[in-house]
């Protein structure tokens, strides 16, 4: 089955991160991102029959679609949650064009918000993570990350200096675009190398900051598409794959499942890589747009570090990436950091790039990626002209 | 005895003989009677080929640095005592353990070659690590 055109993307919803959540509640900020969004759409509230949700760590709790749906006050016809870490923001897109596609429902708000609170707050884990890494120190998503990036050092001789390369050129990206947490100064491959070590590899300036905030995206059919009061982006092609959630037990660290969810997108949509006008891939670190590059067929394998550095990965640029800034310079607003790659790609096909627009975008590569590389999810978007 | 705050190993049914093995500082890890594979961490099927003809074997306790990094700034407050070297090891028989190597962290490498060792850390509790072989 191909969902190649089944469903188009035709509205966003989006906050700016912040720091200090307050007495505010996720809740509330997904009640704000959903009315917003259905705005943006052009429609109007009871259109909304369909609904995925991310469950928030702030709030989390059993039955949560149906209790989100509650506070927003939506008849449905679907609902569900989507639980595949950063993936979940492009996953909802593709499980929402399937369930228009089967008939299920016909405008779905895809909706994730959360809030960042001070103090040592780590999303719950399952057994077999808290009995087998957390009492070697293995806690949180940074530890992973460093050991993909010291392995893909030394099996390909990728070098720092390349790492902080995507670092700098997102942070040009970010310096126009006002929802992002860092767009005040640009940065520097030298003042990426001299911030703090965290874990080696790794300096803090190649690590996502978690922030507040939240975003939402309205898929819709063909026939609601034509109410939409933006050009419609539609979905061309779409791919998922996860092997592992540790990323000690991965058949391989460096090379991920990203290759397959890429292979099967492109596919889709009939396309290749370099076809795409821009890519926004998911960059919980710099090591992750590196890996992500080579999976998804934009370089060899082992050639992301040269690419990078050989590339202006900025919205002016001959690859532009991450055109938002990425997670880097937006912030990290728990699922919807990964939202906001998919929303940016839906922005600039929409031409609604304003300061950062990359020159004639008509196709776009989005990847969502869960955990330690684990969840993937690719898309292939476009603007029919 | 001084009080140990990081997180201990909650054994289940199927991981226990191997944190029993632990506690007797030896190393056994799973083995598949169907496909000959060796399985760490503990699983109630063979992840290959889903046997459950799965049994107990001793192994070297040699292997290499599969991948590390020195946390020099943990996520949780029960690791402040940082920097620690957190490793990937691959085993001599193939399969990779999360474990900690405890070396100088400057001298760590990947491909170093290294060997178990069994550190109590608590009189009911034996952690898995490695040193530099």
């Amino acid at each position: 089955m191909s969902l190649k055109g089944k469903a188009a993307a035709i509205g966003i919803g989006e906050l700016k991160p912040f720091k200090e959540p307050g007495d505010l509640t996720a809740l509330g900020q997904m009640a704000r991102v959903s009315a917003e969004a259905i705005a943006d759409a052009g429609l109007e509230k009871k259109d909304i029959d369909g609904f995925l949700v991310g469950v928030p760590f702030s709030d989390p709790g059993m039955i949560y679609p149906a209790s989100a749906a509650e506070v927003l006050g939506l008849d449905l016809r679907m609902l569900n949650q989507v639980d595949i870490g950063g993936a979940s923001g492009a996953g909802m897109i593709w499980r929402a064009a399937a369930a228009i596609d089967a008939g299920m429902c016909s405008a779905v708000l895809c909706l994730v918000a959360d809030l960042n609170k001070a103090g040592d707050q780590r999303p719950p884990v399952v057994s077999v993570q808290r009995e087998f890494e957390a009492p070697y120190g293995n806690i949180g998503a940074n530890c992973g990350y460093a050991m993909i990036a010291h392995r893909h050092m030394h099996e390909y001789g990728t070098t720092a200096r390349q790492m902080a390369k995507v670092a700098v050129d997102q942070r040009t990206n970010a310096l126009k675009n006002p929802l992002a947490t860092f767009n005040d100064k640009p940065l520097t491959i030298d003042e990426v190398l001299n911030s703090r070590m965290i874990v080696d590899p790794l300096h803090l300036f190649e690590i996502v900051s978690p922030v507040s905030g939240g975003a939402a995206i309205i898929v819709a059919s063909p026939e609601v598409a034509k109410r939409a009061k933006h050009p419609p982006v539609w979905l061309l092609g779409a791919g998922e794959a996860a092997n592992h959630s540790t990323i000690t037990y991965a058949p391989s660290i460096t090379t991920s499942p990203i290759k397959p969810a890429a292979e099967n997108a492109f596919k889709m949509a009939g396309l290749q890589p370099k076809d795409m006008d821009f890519v926004c891939p998911y960059d919980c670190y710099t090591i992750t747009v590196i890996v992500t590059l080579e999976d998804a067929g934009f370089c060899k394998k082992g050639q992301g570090g040269p690419f990078v550095a050989e590339h202006d990965l900025t919205y002016a640029g001959d690859f532009p990436c991450n055109t938002h800034g990425g997670q880097l310079s937006f912030g990290q607003p728990g699922l919807a950091g990964g939202m906001s790659h998919v929303t940016e790609g839906i922005r600039q096909l929409m031409g609604r790039g304003g300061g950062r627009q990359v020159k004639d975008a008509a196709l776009g590569y989005v990847n969502g990626n869960g955990g330690i590389m684990s969840e993937q999810v690719s898309l292939v978007l476009e603007r029919r002209s | 005895m001084s009080e140990y705050y990081k997180p201990l190993p909650k054994p289940s049914p199927t991981s226990r003989p191997f944190w029993e093995a632990a506690r007797r500082h030896e190393l056994t890890i799973q083995r598949c009677g169907a496909c000959r594979e060796y399985v760490y961490y503990p699983r109630p099927r063979c992840p290959k080929c889903f046997s459950d003809k799965l049994a107990w074997e001793r192994v070297s306790g040699r292997g290499k640095v599969y991948s590390y990094t020195v946390v020099r700034r943990a996520s949780s407050r029960a690791f402040a005592d940082a920097p620690y070297v957190l490793a990937i090891v691959e085993l001599a028989e193939g399969p990779r353990m999360t474990t900690n190597i405890v070396a100088p962290p400057e001298s760590v490498r990947v491909e170093m070659p290294v060997q178990v060792f069994f550190d109590d850390v608590t009189p009911d509790h034996t952690l898995v690590k490695f040193k530099p072989a």
